[in-house]
């Protein structure tokens, strides 16, 4: 089976998801590397082939084509389309982000082929791929499989661990300068405006810190905003929070939100509501402080503290920075 | 101005899921259904685009009867008749690609300068339909539209995409265009009682899926599982505040390794 990874790069930077990407390639491959192919696009992408290479993609393609120094759909299924046709591909494998969701299913319509959306763990079958996915916000798991010879997933950030391959692997670059057709572009990017934090976003965060509807006010806000600087994390906020305007619709964990699966999920004042656990349930560790010793996310905290948050959280702070200064 | 929205029926937020015929399935019994929650930003933001640009707009669903619901629904908060798929004892499974391929008929029948949808479906959690029926029309697409502002007559649009971490690109994209609606794009209306009244009179035209559907899936649902439930964690009270927090941050340490 011939694997490309699709490796996303943002602003210049290698998401770790490529990583995660080649690990879950090497090992539905059985470790074998020699059909594992990796594509990069981007400005200042050329840097991370040999990043690539050490998680075990044998040939990397890098693209030179203006139209791709930043993200656009079309040219990146053109690039793809073009390098499928060149290597017959069997296996497409990008990262389940915000742009991965945004062209892959375009992509596979194109080909007429499989679709699997944010898949969590893939397997082969006979000459099938399988996978392993969320659905209704991981209140289940649907085990889906490919029916056509080509297939197209997108993998949950976050989710696999990435193992290094060889330290010492040297990339195989490949450059590509791909023909893009720009009479089928009829969206045309203008401008990319950079957020306001440098910090991962929820859906990619290993560290998140929650306020819910008891942080009263969006101003309550900028304690969870410190408590997060000490730490690295990023914070979230539940449904009641933002549909009270406390904190804006990008930070909403939750079914109607983001689901997210970091290490650590830190919960302030959130009860927790059936549609905001399924949003964290996969969260590998979660703490929960809350007034009220019967809200339901003490039975899926895996510590809780029965305590008034805005007292709960300068002392997480004091504890948390003394951790950090201290390692 | 014409404007299709596209909306699903789907088992509401409340629901606890349970798993029927030993996982081959999913038990039904007591879902309760609602419009899904995304695409009512996207009939908002239809019947807005109406209300600005006047024309026609149109709901499109796929489903059992039970989506016409969905349909009176969005007709109730303006929208002007509608079409709908009828699945209505279909026992085939219909992939999104089916779905997207059906849909794509009426689409490129009704010819519309934007089709709205919401920005994914909270149920299967895809997100595929919007993305895939614009290939299928050959229209282009951006799946989560944060912002919209037509331009040149509404011939085109520039649109902002949130990508992550708060951060935006911003497009310039050519109508006719397929638009995944983002919670931030507006405050869907409740259905005022008149609207609720005109909706039951407004035009429902209905297709057999049989005249719309050409393909088999190309993926297919194997079963289901429900995810492991965790253990009960240790959950401290009425000791000193700071003792109970420095004991979780040392279990976080010592114990769970996650700091």
């Amino acid at each position: 089976m011939n694997v490309l990874v699709y490796a996303e790069v943002r602003n210049g930077k290698l998401k770790s998801t490529a990583a995660e990407l080649l690990t879950e390639a090497r090992r539905l491959l059985g470790g074998k590397t020699e059909n594992i192919h990796a594509v990069l696009m981007g400005d200042g992408c050329a840097a991370h082939a040999k990043t690539l290479a050490t998680f075990g993609a044998s040939k990397v393609f890098v693209v030179e084509n203006s139209a791709t120094d930043t993200y656009q759909c079309e040219p990146h299924i053109q690039v793809i389309s073009q390098l499928i046709q060149k290597n017959a591909y069997q296996l497409v494998i990008g990262p389940a982000s915000p742009t991965g969701r945004d062209f892959f299913p375009r992509l596979a319509a194109r080909h007429k082929s499989a679709m699997l959306t944010d898949v969590i763990s893939l397997a082969v079958d006979g000459d099938k791929i399988t996978a392993r996915r969320p659905m209704y916000a991981g209140k289940c798991i649907a085990e889906v499989g490919s029916q056509t010879a080509l297939t197209f997933v997108t993998v949950r950030p976050n989710v696999i661990p990435s193992e290094i391959f060889n330290a010492a692997a040297e990339a195989s670059v490949e450059k590509f300068a791909a023909n893009i057709d720009a009479a089928a572009m009829k969206s045309k990017i203008v401008e990319v405006r950079k957020g306001k934090s440098e910090k991962p976003d929820l859906t990619e965060a290993s560290l998140i810190i929650s306020g819910g509807r008891a942080m009263a006010n969006a101003d309550n806000f900028k304690i969870l905003h410190d408590l997060a600087d000490v730490v690295g994390a990023t914070v979230g906020a539940s449904r009641a929070a933002v549909d009270s305007g406390y904190a804006p619709h990008e930070m909403q964990v939750g079914q109607t939100g983001k689901t997210v699966n970091p290490n650590l999920y830190i919960a302030f004042g959130i009860s927790g509501s059936i549609q905001h656990l399924a949003g964290m349930r996969t969260s590998k560790v979660i703490v929960a402080i809350n007034t009220d010793p019967d809200a339901p996310i003490f039975q899926k905290a895996d510590y809780g503290i029965v305590a008034d948050l805005f007292q709960a959280v300068p002392l997480f702070k004091d504890e948390l920075k003394k951790i950090v200064e201290h390692s | 101005m014409k404007i299709l929205v596209l909306v699903k029926h789907v088992p509401d937020t409340e629901t606890k899921v349970k798993l029927a015929s030993g996982g081959k399935s999913l038990d039904d019994s007591e879902f309760k259904y609602m419009v899904n929650p995304y695409d009512e930003f996207a009939i908002e933001e239809a019947v807005r685009t109406q209300e600005k640009h006047t024309g026609e707009s149109v709901v499109v669903s796929m489903g059992p009867t039970r989506v016409q619901e969905g349909m009176r629904k969005a007709m109730a908060m303006g929208i002007d008749r509608g079409v709908w798929i009828n699945t209505e004892g279909h026992s085939g499974e219909l992939d999104s690609f089916c779905v997207a391929s059906a849909l794509s008929k009426v689409v490129l029948e009704e010819k519309p300068d934007v089709v709205f949808l919401g920005q994914k479906a909270i149920d299967d959690d895809s997100a595929h339909i919007g993305p895939m029926l614009a290939e299928l029309c050959a229209m282009p697409h951006i799946q989560v539209a944060t912002k919209i502002e037509w331009q040149d007559g509404a011939q085109s649009a520039r649109i902002e995409r949130e990508v992550e971490g708060g951060m935006m690109e911003i497009y310039d994209v050519k109508a006719p265009m397929v638009l995944g609606a983002h919670k931030s794009l507006n405050e869907p209306r409740f259905p005022p009682l008149p609207g609720i009244m005109k909706a039951k009179k407004k035009p429902l035209a209905e297709k057999k899926l049989s005249e719309v559907l050409s393909d088999s899936p190309l993926v297919t649902v194997r079963g289901f599982a429900l995810p492991s439930e965790k253990a009960a964690g240790k959950v401290f009270k009425g000791e000193p505040l700071p003792d109970m927090v420095k004991k979780v941050v040392g279990l976080l340490r010592s114990e769970a390794k996650v700091i």
